[in-house]
Formats: C-alpha cells, sequence, structure tokens
C-alpha cells in the first residue's frame, strides 16, 4: 500500500514511515500543506494521512481542495484536537476517518488498511465469507458449516463489520465507532465483553477458530491464525 | 383579585414606581398652588363686593341724613332695578317692606349685625333658582331697617365651576400619568427584559450574542453598549484562551506522541528483554493514562466555553439511555455485577449525542467502580430515564456506599476525589464532565441517596416540540 504522510513534526513523521515500511507498506513524506497537496495531485496513493494543523496551508484545505479537484483517495486526518465538533468539521471537509493525537500506531495502521479497502470500488456485496462462516447481508442470516447461528441485532452488526474487513485488524475505537456510533473512549472496556459473547456463538462448537485477538491492537477475523 | 402577572410586573417596575411617585409629588405641589389661587381669587372678590357696598352704605346714610326718610325711600325705589346686581330692603319698624327689590329680609341676615351671606329668590318664575347674595345692613335712625347687598350668584359659579376644573383637570392628569407610567413602565421593562434574555443566552454560552440597542442614545444604551464592550472583551479572552487551548492541546500531544511513539518502537524491537518490555508497556499505560486525563480536561474547558453546540440533533434520549445500558450490560454482567435498564420511550431531546452518551458512559463507569455494596464483590446498578415536568431526567443509581449530602456539591467539581475512592484508577474529571455536559445543554446534575447508595439524575431540557 502507497501512503502519502502530510505531517510537519519530523519525528512523528520518521517514526510513522519506518512503522508503516516495517509494516510492509510505502510511505511518501511531505512536511507541509503546499508539497503535500502538490504530491497528492501527482501521485497515486492509496491513502493520505494528513496532519490536521500544517504550516503553509490547513490540512482541511488540503483535504478539500482534493476533493473539489476529484481526487477520491481515502484521507486519514490526524489531529491534536479531538473535539466530537473537530471530527465532525474534519469528516465534513472530505476526510474518511479522523484519528486524534496521539494514538498508537496500531490503530492509525487498522484504520488506513480498513480505508485502503474501501478505495476499491465496494461492489454491494450481499454475502460476505470467512472459511466456513457465511453471513448473508439480505436475509440477514449467519451459517458456520451450514448451520444457522442465532445473533442478537447488535451482534449481527459486530460480525459483519469484523467479516467486510476479515483479514484485516480491527481496533475496539474502530468498533465502538462503527457498530456502536460512539466516538468516546469508554474507561471500561466494553467492547471485549461483546466480541467474547459474538465468539461464543461462532467459534464455540467449532475446531477451527476464526475470530482472533491480535494482541496489542484488536480483533481480526479470518480463516487462519493472524 | 391577583393581577396577571405581565401587569403586576409592570406595576412593581421601576419605571412605574418613578412615575407614581413623580405624580404624586405633582399632585400635591398643584393642588396647593391651586388651593391658594382659588381662595386668593374669592378673596380678592369679596374685598370688592365689600367695599363697593360699603361706599353704597354710606352714600344711602348720606342721603337718609340730608333728605330725611322720604328721600331714603326715593333713593332706593331709584336704585332697586329689578334683577339687577344691587339688592336692597329697606322696612318700617314693624318690618314692614318700604321699598328695595327684595321680597322680604332675608332670615341670615337678620340677626347679623355684620352682614353676610345669604340665599334668595329671585324673580318669579321657576327657570330663576335661588341666587347667593352678600348684604349688609347700613345704619339708620328712627327705626328704619335698611339692608344692602350685592348678588354674588356669578362669582358662586365662577368659584364652583374653578372647583370642577381643578377637580376634573386632576383625574385626567392622574388617570394619564398612571397610564403613561404604565406604557413607560412596560416600555423600560420590554427592552430590559430582551437585555436579560441577551445576558442569559450570553451566559449559556453563545458569546457572540450582543445586547440589542434601542438606537436613542439613553442610559439604557449606554449600559447596553458598556455591557457589549465588556463582551467583546471576554469573547477575545475567550478566543485568545481557546488559541492557547488549541495550541497547548497540539504542543504537548505531539511530544506525548512522540514518546508513545518511541515506546512503541522500541516494544517491537526483538533485542529487548522481557524487563524492557514490561517497563516499555508501563511507559504506554502511563502515557496513555495523561492522555485521558488531558483530553478530559481540555473537553470540559471547551464545554464550560460554550463549545460543542453546532452538532446538536434531536433524539429520543430514552433510546440512548436504552443503547448505553445494552452496551455496558454484559460487561456488568461478566463481573458479576448486574445493570437494569427501565427507560421511558419519547423523551426527545436536542443535544450533542456524543457528548451526552459520554456524560452515562462516564456515570454507569462510576456506578461499577464505587457501587459495591459491603459485604459483595460487584455492583448492583440501575439506570433509567423518567420524563418529569418537560425535562428527561436521566438516572444511574447504585447500592454502594453513596456520597455523604456535604460531599455532594464537592464531588461534580474538577479533580476532586473523595478518601475512599483514592486507591481505584480515575482521572476525578468523570463526573466533572457530566456536570458540564449537563450545563452546556441547559441542564443540572443532581445526586441524591439511594438508601443505600448513589443516585445521580441528569435532567436535561425536552425538546421543543416542532423546533
Amino acid at each position: 500500500m502507497r501512503v502519502l504522510l502530510i505531517e510537519d513534526d519530523r519525528e512523528t513523521a520518521q517514526f510513522l514511515a519506518k512503522a508503516l515500511k516495517e509494516s510492509g507498506h510505502t510511505a511518501d513524506l511531505a512536511g507541509d500543506g503546499e508539497t503535500g497537496l502538490a504530491m497528492a495531485m501527482e501521485g497515486t496513493y492509496d491513502v493520505l494521512i494528513v496532519d490536521r494543523m500544517l504550516p503553509k496551508m490547513d490540512g482541511l484545505v488540503v483535504v478539500k481542495t482534493l476533493r473539489t479537484e476529484g481526487r477520491r483517495a481515502p484521507v486519514l486526518i490526524l489531529s491534536a484536537l479531538g473535539d466530537v465538533d473537530d471530527r465532525v468539521k474534519g469528516l465534513r471537509a472530505g476526510g474518511d476517518d479522523y484519528l486524534t493525537k496521539p494514538y498508537a500506531f496500531s490503530e492509525l495502521l487498522a484504520r488506513i488498511e480498513a480505508l485502503s479497502r474501501r478505495a476499491v470500488p465496494e461492489e454491494q456485496e450481499t454475502r460476505y465469507s470467512v472459511g466456513d462462516l457465511v453471513l448473508d447481508r439480505l436475509s440477514h442470516r449467519v451459517t458456520r458449516g451450514g448451520e444457522g447461528i442465532l445473533l442478537q441485532p447488535r451482534e449481527y452488526r459486530l460480525l459483519e463489520y469484523l467479516m467486510k474487513h476479515a483479514g484485516q485488524v480491527v481496533t475496539r475505537t474502530m468498533l465502538l465507532e462503527h457498530v456502536w456510533d460512539y466516538h468516546f473512549d469508554p474507561q471500561t472496556n466494553v467492547i471485549d465483553v461483546h466480541i467474547s459473547r459474538l465468539r461464543s456463538k461462532i467459534d464455540k462448537s467449532f475446531d477451527r477458530p476464526l475470530l482472533h485477538t491480535v494482541r496489542g491492537a484488536g480483533y481480526m477475523i479470518r480463516d487462519g491464525a493472524p | 383579585m391577583a393581577l396577571p402577572e405581565p401587569l403586576s410586573k409592570v406595576f412593581r417596575s421601576a419605571a412605574f414606581r418613578l412615575a407614581s411617585l413623580g405624580l404624586a409629588a405633582f399632585l400635591v405641589v398643584a393642588a396647593s398652588v391651586a388651593g391658594l389661587l382659588f381662595w386668593q381669587t374669592n378673596a380678592v372678590l369679596s374685598d370688592q363686593v365689600l367695599a363697593t357696598l360699603k361706599a353704597e352704605a354710606a352714600a344711602l346714610e348720606n342721603e337718609a341724613k340730608t333728605n330725611g326718610v322720604p328721600g331714603l325711600i326715593e333713593a332706593v325705589k331709584q336704585r332697586s332695578i329689578p334683577e339687577g346686581p344691587g339688592l336692597y330692603f329697606l322696612a318700617d319698624l314693624r318690618g314692614m317692606k318700604l321699598a328695595g327689590n327684595l321680597n322680604r329680609l332675608p332670615p341670615e341676615i337678620a340677626e347679623l349685625p355684620q352682614g353676610g351671606v345669604f340665599r334668595y329668590e329671585r324673580g318669579a318664575g321657576p327657570s330663576d333658582a335661588e341666587h347667593l347674595g352678600v348684604a349688609i345692613p347700613v345704619p339708620l335712625e328712627a327705626g328704619l331697617r335698611l339692608i344692602i347687598g350685592r348678588d354674588v350668584e356669578e362669582q358662586r359659579l365662577f368659584a364652583s365651576r374653578m372647583k370642577r376644573i381643578f377637580l376634573g383637570g386632576f383625574g385626567v392628569l392622574t388617570l394619564a400619568s398612571l397610564l403613561g407610567g404604565l406604557a413607560i413602565g412596560r416600555a423600560v421593562l420590554k427592552r430590559i427584559e430582551t437585555m436579560s434574555a441577551a445576558s442569559r443566552s450570553i451566559m449559556a454560552g453563545d458569546l457572540s450574542r450582543r445586547i440589542p440597542l434601542a438606537g436613542s442614545g439613553d442610559e439604557l444604551d449606554e449600559l447596553a453598549q458598556s455591557f457589549n464592550a465588556m463582551l467583546e472583551r471576554i469573547e477575545q479572552l475567550m478566543s485568545g484562551m481557546k488559541e492557547v487551548s488549541d495550541n497547548i492541546a497540539h504542543d504537548l500531544k505531539t511530544p506525548l506522541n512522540r514518546l508513545r511513539n518511541r515506546a512503541e518502537a522500541a516494544l517491537r524491537d526483538p533485542r529487548g528483554t522481557e524487563a524492557h518490555r514490561e517497563g516499555l508497556e508501563r511507559t504506554i499505560e502511563q502515557a496513555d493514562e495523561l492522555i485521558t486525563t488531558f483530553n478530559a480536561l481540555l473537553l470540559i474547558a471547551r464545554l464550560e466555553a460554550g463549545a460543542a453546540q453546532e452538532n446538536s440533533t434531536t433524539f429520543d434520549a430514552g433510546e440512548l439511555v436504552r443503547d448505553m445500558g445494552e452496551l455496558y450490560q454484559p460487561v456488568a454482567e461478566e463481573s458479576g455485577a448486574t445493570l437494569s435498564i427501565s427507560a421511558e420511550a419519547n423523551a426527545p431531546i436536542t443535544a450533542n449525542k456524543q457528548l451526552i452518551s459520554q456524560a452515562v458512559a462516564n456515570l454507569i463507569d462510576n456506578a461499577l467502580k464505587y457501587g459495591v455494596a459491603a459485604g459483595k464483590t460487584a455492583a448492583d446498578i440501575s439506570i433509567g430515564l423518567n420524563v418529569v415536568d418537560r425535562t428527561a431526567e436521566i438516572w444511574v443509581a447504585d447500592h454502594g456506599m453513596g456520597i455523604n449530602a456535604a460531599d455532594r456539591e464537592r464531588v461534580l467539581k474538577r479533580f476532586v476525589r473523595l478518601e475512599e475512592s483514592r486507591t481505584l484508577p480515575g482521572t476525578g474529571l468523570g463526573l466533572s464532565l457530566v456536570a458540564a455536559v449537563a450545563r452546556l445543554h441547559k441542564g443540572s446534575v443532581r445526586l441524591e441517596d439511594n438508601e443505600p447508595g448513589l443516585r445521580i439524575v441528569v435532567a436535561l431540557p425536552l425538546a421543543i416540540a416542532g423546533g
């Protein structure tokens, strides 16, 4: 995955570039808004990571300009400002996701991987399947090995999101945001228990576990160990 | 009878009171002036009449002396013009009328040696009513009796007309002043009302509001202008503060981010020993804790400055409470706690949904943490929503230690943690955030005794239908 990183803090940028490389991606760096915009217009990137506060041109202006020029590459906005309002402003400007500093690299990685997937024109998939687990989005039926599994509505949405991003790490905050639509950090780790309930329904009576915990990052659904 | 509220408010207004006071003072002064004027006019008129009568009396006395009784009779007859202003009555010893245009001796005068005021019938027709006259006796010898007088009906009419004019005038004046006072009171009250409405909305966080000017340049306008200048200054300071807090956010979070990044990078290094790893993991944990506290502080500061109102939507608070309950129920059950939900539906509120959710989450987090009853290992909590008096009351109750009445106000403040809870992890900002969120939405937070335990109620105004 080719990533363009527009970030004025050199140390953060270098750390991110290095970590991205270690994760098997390539990253180009831009130190200010103008350079970043020029590079984004020329190059082909799978994902852009844009800092909100940039010298020469504000991060939100960069994103807005890209969108008016018709560039559709997914954008993750990084910001020190973490208010609900700031988030909404970021998304309105054309950002696809918003991450507040400081963040865990695993969180950032999971999010850009989820975004790059989105860049591929999402044909209306009516069925997700991982191994012998099948989720039918039309009938809302979930089966494993042909056997029906009864899920609560929220469990269904949790599984649907995980399966949509099958093979990718999905963090707890991503789940909280997309399945519950909450954009804050609860002090108690509420997601883990929901995951373990879901796991008991889809994995418990089967030999091959599909829903895996990725240590220090989140969860992943895939056929085989992550 | 009780006055309708707005009118009684006008009566209590400073402007109306001032107007009434002014009116009362004016009436007293005007009445004294009018009274004096009236009395003086009357006195002058009476003096004139008396002077004329005395001169005439002297003339007639003289006539009697020089020409005797027949001359006097002749003189009186000459002067006695019927219906004229001069009144005469001349009688002999036995009281028989000898001459004059009065029919009889006025009984009021008969007894008075100095003369005086009397009433008499004028003419014969019914159209001529009683008139008022003033008369004095003329001292004569030989047992004759002469009374001369003047008809003062006109003066009487004038006086009574004056009285009517004064009384009527004062009546109209009083009425007009009261109405004027009411109108002024109402107008001033209305302006003050707009000023307080503006200041209320400013207090609610809308610092861009200004107090409207009437454009008359009067004292109220001047006051409003001073207020507006003050607001301008406050707004500048606040936006300066916001900028500073944004900068602090940026400048503090960037190094925090680097710290976390380095720790993460080091953690990934395969050369590290288990001890290093543990140290780094603790470092990241601590950094995250710092970040949590920092974020909460920033958020509270911005809420108190009235931010985050742009993203208000109208939604059912009952549904939100149920949703939050369902999010936490498995966590509670896992730890052996119970969480029961009883939320009324149809409680639309206009608010920032994320903030309300966060407030409810903080309350449930607290209840799970502190709501453990003595002798138990896990909390037993209930959450819900009731609609009371156009207010959505979201409540979270537990059966734990509760909070002493004396400490209830205090725990809403920043960084206040009670002795009993210091051992448990937490920032001391959870309830302050709840209070700030409630305040931002024109609501309130109250802490109650759940007998035993704590019951926290967040009261938020219901959305106005259609708005």
